[in-house]
């Protein structure tokens, strides 16, 4: 068997062992549900079917809690196991450093795809139960299950990156709050004022464009919001969908990068690193 | 493959050098290991043993000098030549919520081991009752067996024991000892490294001494005890009121202390033990007993400690 796997499927029953992969389900379904519950009644005729509907309020959720979950699935991922003595161990088997980085990469995708699957499975099933509009929109409901996943490989990854880097699993922990915040929180606040203080608009659409795709956050809403012309509408920004103009190639392509790029210098750091 | 000249010195080591910054925790250090052999290297804590097991695990890089195990670098060797090595760290730790079975199998599996080889391992280290527990469960003892289990899987080449038996008791460091022994016995060439003397004498076939990151002396415990030119100390028993006698006949031997009226030690060179025994003979029943009492490794090793200073 290879390396790289007996450390993914090792990394994913840890994940069954210690009850992540449970709690991840139960977040992500419960607030899907609770989310959708509230949301199911003044659906009105916007000519989306429930489904679209439902990508709309579960995009804005899963921007928040993605992240969350796949920040504190790796944070300690590195760190954790130099400070309790287990990476000294394990980097004197028959297994490169970059299968080390990657083996649990694929172990908490395995966990994020578990818990994106089984918990947004469930709410679509509950959508599709109680509308009358069947399994239509299934595919921009897909598309959200799929961009949720790889917006939370690039979280897992940066999670990764600060593991590699700090000394302390205390200090990964703070320091993964605080990429939380800002990225998720703060950064988008900082856009909404910045933009309401520019009266001289000096902030053309451009530039803000290109503020929005520098986040990986912005990036997944603006791929879910306006992939698709219904969930657009349902959305209430079928214009802003239209003038936007982003291809989704470009799209999925930033949120590649936000995956790639952290993984390759976590790999490259941890090769470089002594134990 | 590996080459003859591989085989021969399993471990060769010459002029390394490890800094940490300012600091230098490993100096110009040479070692050799041949195949077969059992080396032990014995410090006070941060004489930087643990440092040279890294170098020579490959887990860090020397700043100078060369490393070689198993005739490549081990910082840079390929991944897969790391199956011939086994290592149990000093205070190894294990994911405290698998069970040793589970924490054994995953290592099985990393070396490419079926796990039924590791049904015996549990059996040789006394763990097979306790397998089927978490590893938290485990008592220190324990978890020191289990750190042996997964460092004798697959039989490897080459074994590094970091101070394998510190905080276990009496007899489990016994039952230890004999497991390494056997391994020993079966061709695997094993390097550990302690600050207990007294549980190591005996038992290695050469043994270095480390000082402030230098080794200090290196070779068999009868070649060490040569070149520290310690006395041997020859007790003897007297007739009662013979003890001056003795004394006075004995005085140009070496040193004299007499430490009753029937008690004499005498301390002299290990070279001139059979000339002085030979003396002692010729004295007649004057003598009524003669120890010959070699310097113990504790004395070798303080002697080294304390005179001996690293260039």
């Amino acid at each position: 068997m290879n390396a790289l796997w007996i450390l993914a499927v090792n990394e994913y029953l840890d994940g069954l062992r210690n009850r992540w992969v449970a709690a991840a389900i139960m977040l992500l379904g419960g607030t899907a549900l609770a989310l959708l519950l509230v949301g199911s009644a003044p659906t009105g005729t916007v000519g989306a079917g429930a489904l679209e509907i439902s990508v709309v309020s579960l995009t804005s959720l899963s921007v928040y809690l993605v992240p969350l979950i796949a920040l504190l699935l790796s944070f300690d991922a590195l760190v954790g196991e130099f400070e309790r003595g287990t990476m000294l161990l394990l980097l004197t088997y028959p297994v490169a450093r970059w299968q080390v980085v990657l083996g649990k990469f694929f172990g908490h995708m395995m966990i994020l795809l578990t818990a994106v699957a089984v918990g947004y499975g469930a709410a679509a099933l509950f959508t599709v139960l109680v509308s009358d509009s069947g399994t239509a929109g299934w595919q921009a409901y897909l598309t959200m299950m799929s961009s949720s996943l790889l917006l939370g490989a690039a979280f897992i990854a940066l999670g990764y990156l600060i593991s590699v880097l700090v000394r302390e699993r205390s200090t990964a922990a703070g320091a993964a709050v605080v990429l939380w915040l800002i990225v998720v929180v703060l950064y988008d606040l900082a856009l909404l004022g910045v933009l309401l203080a520019d009266h001289a608009q000096q902030i053309g659409p451009g530039l803000f464009s290109a503020l929005m795709l520098a986040s990986p956050t912005d990036t997944y809403r603006i791929l879910n919001l306006t992939a698709f012309d219904s969930v657009g509408q349902a959305a209430g920004i079928a214009g802003v969908a239209a003038r936007s103009g982003f291809a989704v190639s470009l799209l999925l392509g930033l949120m590649t990068l936000w995956v790639v790029v952290p993984l390759a210098t976590t790999m490259a750091l941890f090769q470089r690193r002594e134990l | 493959m590996v080459n003859a000249a591989a085989v021969e010195k399993v471990i060769d080591v010459a002029g390394a050098v490890k800094r940490y910054g300012d600091k230098t925790v490993v100096r110009d250090v040479d070692l050799s290991v041949r195949a077969g052999e059992h080396m032990v290297l014995i410090g006070h804590n941060g004489a930087g043993k643990t440092t040279l097991m890294k170098l020579m695990l490959g887990l860090t890089r020397p700043s100078a000098g060369r490393v070689r195990v198993l005739g490549a670098d081990p910082a840079t060797a390929g991944a897969g030549r790391r199956r011939a090595l086994g290592y149990l760290p000093e205070s190894v730790a294990f994911h405290s919520a698998m069970k040793g079975r589970e924490v054994l199998a995953f290592y099985a599996r990393l070396k490419g081991i079926a796990p039924a080889e590791c049904r015996s391992i549990f059996e040789q280290v006394g763990l097979d009752r306790a397998a089927d527990r978490p590893v938290r469960t485990y008592s220190k003892g324990m978890r020191q067996r289990l750190g042996l289990a997964q460092a004798m899987l697959g039989k490897p080449q080459l074994l590094f024991l970091d101070e394998p038996t510190s905080g276990l008791d009496p007899s489990l460091r016994r039952h230890f000892y004999g497991l390494i022994d056997t391994l020993s016995r079966s061709g695997t060439t094993s390097l550990t490294s302690s600050h207990s003397l007294n549980e190591v004498e005996a038992r290695a076939d050469r043994i270095a001494i480390m000082k402030m990151g230098a080794i200090v002396a290196c070779g068999t415990q009868a070649e060490l005890s040569r070149q520290a030119g310690l006395p041997i100390v020859v007790r003897l028993g007297v007739r009662s009121g013979s003890g001056a006698r003795v004394a006075e006949s004995l005085a140009a031997m070496g040193k004299i202390h007499r430490r009753d009226e029937h008690r004499i030690d005498l301390f002299c060179l290990g070279a001139s033990k059979m000339v002085v025994l030979r003396q002692i003979a010729a004295l007649g029943e004057v003598v009524e007993d003669v120890d010959v009492m070699p310097p113990r490794l504790d004395d070798i090793y303080s002697h080294y400690m304390e005179n001996v200073q690293p260039q």
